[in-house]
């Protein structure tokens, strides 16, 4: 694997960053931390050796006991002579986030496609992406209690979702409504 | 005016809700939520023996389910270090077992796409096909829908008697029936106007959202797994990544039809390199049960096939995460282990939750009709997207 080039890049780019090649055998993984990886993945998306042009999966592992608990899973691609130049390769990025402050900053700003993916994390594991325009949950309903892939979760639980109540209006209440919503449409055909 | 779409409305593919802005019937902004069909099969997996996984992740993308299994078994064979000990017999069945997944799911879709814009015959035709696809199914493994057939370190069982025969049919007369689908729709005046220049979006914004796969294909970035990064042999493959640059509706439309014959082409390559009996499995006996003939004769095979059955096998620590090109693009699972014989998290890569995550981009400045054509042509798949 030649890992060298991409941590070399790294290093001359982004200086401050503490970077630490992981251990896995089917693509390079590099170890982060939380205050630069958005720099870290400027600089692989726009890096001309590099262009790690698609992210192609953001999630993340409870490691419960062990402390840093949590670990923020980037996987990056870059698509070789179908998107770019660079060679075509893979790598992983990881951001080790404690279980008693766990925060990540949001990719979006490099990656708009991370957005739903950071949702799911924070919906699922909670972890906090701060700078994230629309941090709200995505597979459980919004008024969900907990985060079922954490490893203190309970598998199995049984609870009613109260996502929802049926729509409670009076008579009088409905006819306002459509009556203001009658208006609204008036005015606004009066300003054309 | 705020517009409810979904979920339930007929054409959402599922259970998908969209919040529509309306200014006339131009579409100004558009939420779409999701979660409708989320079963929590990723924690549920983390509960689960490494090998009675697979039937659960069959369920994700429900259009696909031999994708997602093949997916999740080349991870765990990859961080098994099984690759090297799979005879050639076994990936040349996964490749035809895949590549006739694609042509079962594109059917649906390019059924119910047309369903959807009013072309109600072309669904009546697909899935006329489909069913003999289901058929072949329904004969490898009992199943038709979710076969299970693709276990971890192989396969479950040889192929069946006249199974050969049966692909071989299907084979020779589908490429006639794209021409019967190609002569309804292409160049069917009605289907053009509602699909060409409808839902487009730019190179740079399609990569950037993670979109990949066919509808990365249809704008011109012949991004394809089996060519960019080759698993189950592909290179060994002549095939074509079809591509097309206009990156609208009917781009996606021709980009498929067109990896449907060349998905033909690579089924008769597979299954003229696959002799009729022969290996299915690695043939080491601490991952796959042994054949039953020994397993009722053997004390060995016995002891070893109750091991596999009552504490499965264990997978060395690690992580992995090996993609496949999917109907809908790339598809993978993250797995991580910590030696036991149960994952600590796997995580699908789903294609079609980047696609919904995108449909806003696509349908945002177009008519409330097109919504309809564009969800079509990006061929989502609820239950991926909520898993």
């Amino acid at each position: 694997m030649t890992d060298t080039t991409v941590l070399d890049t790294l290093r001359r780019a982004v200086p401050a960053a503490s970077l630490e090649a992981g251990s896995a055998t089917d693509m390079p993984t590099l170890y982060v931390d939380r205050d630069h990886i958005v720099d870290v993945c400027r600089v692989l998306r726009d890096a001309p050796s590099l262009q790690f042009a698609l992210l192609v999966e953001v999630t993340s592992v409870d490691l419960l006991p062990a402390e840093p608990r949590f670990e923020v899973v980037y996987h990056l691609a870059c698509l070789g002579e179908a998107y770019g130049h660079a060679p075509a390769r893979r790598l992983r990025l990881k951001v080790r986030v404690t279980a008693a402050d766990p925060r990540v900053s949001t990719v979006t700003s490099i990656y708009p496609g991370a957005g739903w993916p950071e949702r799911e994390v924070y919906d699922l594991m909670g972890i906090t992406f701060d700078g994230h325009a629309d941090l709200r949950r995505i597979l459980t309903p919004d008024d969900w209690q907990g985060h079922p892939l954490r490893k203190d979760y309970p598998v199995q639980v049984r609870k009613d979702a109260a996502s929802w109540s049926p729509l409670q209006l009076t008579p009088e209440e409905f006819a306002a409504n459509v009556r203001s919503a009658q208006m609204q449409a008036d005015k606004a055909a009066g300003k054309k | 005016m705020t517009v409810n779409m979904g979920p339930q409305h007929p054409s959402t593919h599922g259970v998908l809700n969209i919040v529509l802005e309306l200014d006339g019937e131009t579409i100004v902004s558009a939420d779409p939520t999701v979660g409708f069909l989320h079963t929590g099969i990723e924690k549920t997996a983390e509960q689960k023996k490494w090998q009675q996984i697979i039937p659960l992740v069959e369920r994700m993308d429900y259009l696909g389910p031999q994708s997602n299994s093949l997916s999740f078994c080349l991870s765990v064979e990859r961080l098994m270090g099984l690759e090297a000990s799979m005879p050639d017999r076994v990936t040349y069945i996964r490749v035809l077992i895949a590549e006739l997944q694609r042509l079962s799911s594109h059917l649906v879709w390019l059924g119910t796409h047309g369903m959807e814009i009013g072309a109600i015959s072309v669904m009546m035709y697909c899935f006329r096909e489909r069913e003999q696809l289901l058929n072949l199914n329904e004969m490898l493994a009992g199943f038709r829908m979710f076969p299970s057939y693709i276990r971890i370190g192989g396969l479950r069982e040889d192929l069946p008697r006249g199974f050969h025969e049966a692909v071989t049919e299907f084979l020779d007369k589908f490429p006639g029936k794209l021409d019967e689908y190609e002569k309804l729709l292409t160049k069917n005046q009605v289907w053009t106007k509602r699909t060409v220049g409808v839902g487009y979006l730019s190179k740079e914004e399609t990569i950037a959202m993670g979109l990949v796969g066919p509808i990365a294909r249809a704008v011109g970035v012949p991004y394809d797994v089996r060519k960019v990064f080759p698993y189950l042999k592909y290179e060994t493959f002549d095939f074509k990544v079809p591509t097309a640059t206009d990156g609208d509706v009917f781009a996606r439309y021709t980009v498929k039809m067109e990896e449907m014959r060349q998905s033909v082409k690579l089924c008769r390559e597979a299954l003229s390199r696959i002799s009729k009996t022969g290996v299915y499995d690695c043939g080491d006996y601490r991952y796959v049960p042994p054949p039953k003939d020994r397993v009722y004769t053997e004390m060995e095979a016995l002891i070893q096939h109750f091991l596999l059955y009552s504490q499965g096998f264990n997978v060395p620590k690690g992580e992995c995460y090996v993609p496949v090109e999917g109907p809908r693009g790339e598809h993978g699972f993250y797995i991580v282990s910590d030696g036991g014989n149960r994952p600590v998290r796997i995580k699908a890569r789903a294609p079609s939750f980047f696609a919904v995550q995108g449909l806003s981009k696509l349908i945002i400045g177009g008519l409330i009709a097109d919504v309809i054509a564009v969800i079509g042509s990006t061929d989502v798949v609820m239950g991926d997207v909520d898993r």
